[in-house]
């Protein structure tokens, strides 16, 4: 493994947990605001000052910057796929931490998104500068 | 109304994407120390379609954080990964990837997973 690879998934692996973080933070502090925002922007800002959704925001903020990093080191149709690895991880806290029913059904929806993410993460992580650094 | 939102918010996702790895490729290899990340702010505020692959990141961001005050987190997270497809189809178009079998194969799976955890 050359060094380029390992910081592509040392970095790859900060932004999924940055990213779960974040997620699980805004939906917590979403779902204990007193009234809907509905499509009002004000009340959307308003929110931001509950700690919860503020801490999400900046977990969010910090996963979008590493991700852009990640776009920097590898093809946007690796990426895709190798971070989809978060939407399992989402389910998992969904279940654990928010006791959000999770069906069998997701599950297995679960366990198809690892082994494609699997399987693209097997190829070459950039095709588009020249080298392949599988 | 929630598939309103999951559309809004997918079609930000793809333009946003398409431009953000466009221009991080340009802009070299990054890093997330914090001099790596002093060097990639002054990159978004130097280029703009990065600023404009942020704003249009917003508008998905505030159709996500409506989507997650009516629906599941399991539900909303993997609704947002629609965009799937048509990302990976112009990242061969636009962006001239080569997406060889096994990427395409390996994201289809994730495809199929994701239509499964969020049906």
């Amino acid at each position: 493994m050359n060094s380029r690879l390992v910081k592509t998934y040392a970095i790859l692996l900060l932004f999924i947990a940055q990213k779960a973080a974040g997620n699980l933070s805004l939906a917590w502090g979403m779902k204990r605001l007193p009234s809907n925002p509905g499509t009002n922007p004000l009340l959307y800002v308003r929110a931001m000052l509950d700690p919860f959704v503020a801490a999400g925001i900046a977990a969010l903020i910090l996963a979008l910057l590493t991700r852009m990093v990640l776009l920097s080191l590898a093809d946007l149709s690796f990426v895709l796929p190798v971070t989809a690895i978060g939407y399992a991880v989402a389910a998992f806290l969904g279940k654990i931490v928010l006791h959000e029913t999770v069906t069998d059904r997701r599950w297995a929806g679960t366990l198809l998104i690892c082994i494609g993410a699997a399987l693209v993460g097997s190829t070459p992580r950039t095709t588009t500068a020249g080298e392949e650094s599988a | 109304m929630k598939w309103l939102l999951v559309a809004i918010m997918v079609a930000a996702t793809v333009l946003s994407d398409l431009l953000q790895s466009h221009e991080m490729k340009r802009a070299g290899e990054q890093s997330v120390g914090a001099r790596g990340l002093a060097r990639l702010l002054r990159a978004i505020v130097e280029r703009s379609f990065l600023m404009m692959a942020i704003g249009c990141m917003e508008v998905s961001f505030f159709s996500f954080m409506a989507l997650v005050r009516v629906e599941p987190l399991s539900f909303a997270v993997p609704a947002s990964a629609a965009s799937f497809v048509l990302e990976t189809l112009l990242a061969k178009l636009v962006l001239r990837e080569r997406i060889g079998i096994r990427r395409a194969a390996g994201a289809l799976i994730v495809l199929a997973g994701v239509v499964l955890v969020g049906g």
